[in-house]
């Protein structure tokens, strides 16, 4: 009897790749913050991770068609639309929310361990 | 791999605010410096933003945007015309002209690229704890 990893793990690590994914896009918004006409862009996390879980066996993630334009409270003459305390309240949320999928993680490897070893 | 595209991001923005700042403090250090003619006169320079996208669909992860500085361009805005006859400088007409660098504007401009380069050295931190804690995953 061997253990089928995927399943053992459930879906927290494909939360943590678009956890990851979703930094490098909350980031670059951040970085272009003071480039003129840079639309601010981000994914609908909840939808993307449905749709990568529900996708056995697909091409991996197809997440480019995914980014979505942010919609800015404020629009800028510039056409610039980063919001540097929505950006940073993102990232930072974000951030957290990876450190909580990688916690589940080492959880569920911790376990595995127990139920190998035979504790 | 992300955290590494993620680091050459804030990298990128990193650079691209010190030019801004490098600018900032060669206008405000040259705001005083008077010449003869008009074709001498220090003209305020700002550097050109742009958004460079890499990654992408292919590679199957979603592209990151970089930021390039594009070009440093002059400010085309007229120079400050004084009329000061006993200045060494001074032409024909006791004219000198003084660059078209606006202080106020320029010290603004200061505060806002510092606050984007801590901004972007925060990320930078934040990802690199990010990737320690991955680092330890499945470990004691």
């Amino acid at each position: 009897m061997g253990i089928d990893f995927d399943k053992a793990l459930g879906l927290h690590p494909e939360a943590l790749k678009l956890r990851a994914e979703r930094t490098k896009i909350l980031a670059s918004n951040i970085a272009n913050e003071s480039t003129p006409g840079y639309q601010a862009r981000d994914i609908d996390f909840a939808s993307t991770l449905a749709s990568v879980v529900n996708d056995e066996g697909g091409a991996g993630l197809a997440l480019d068609t995914d980014a979505l334009y942010r919609v800015p409270n404020q629009p800028s003459q510039d056409g610039n639309t980063v919001e540097l305390g929505v950006e940073q309240a993102a990232f930072s949320q974000n951030a957290s929310d990876f450190q909580t999928s990688l916690t589940f993680l080492n959880m569920k490897l911790k376990g595995l361990a127990k139920a190998i070893s035979g504790q | 791999m992300t955290f590494r595209q993620i680091t050459q991001i804030a990298g990128s923005a990193m650079t691209a605010q010190t030019v801004r700042l490098n600018t900032v403090a060669s206008n405000l250090a040259n705001a005083q410096s008077a010449a003869g003619t008009e074709a001498e006169a220090y003209r305020a320079r700002k550097p050109v933003f742009a958004s460079v996208f890499e990654g992408g669909s292919a590679d199957g992860t979603v592209a990151g945007a970089r930021v390039q500085v594009l070009d440093v361009v002059q400010s085309d805005e007229p120079v400050r015309r004084a009329h000061e006859p006993d200045h060494p400088l001074a032409d024909a007409d006791g004219t000198v002209y003084y660059p078209n660098v606006n202080p106020v504007a320029e010290m603004t401009d200061m505060m806002s690229a510092s606050r984007a380069f801590e901004t972007n050295v925060e990320v930078m931190g934040r990802v690199k704890q990010m990737q320690q804690s991955l680092l330890r995953l499945g470990e004691g």
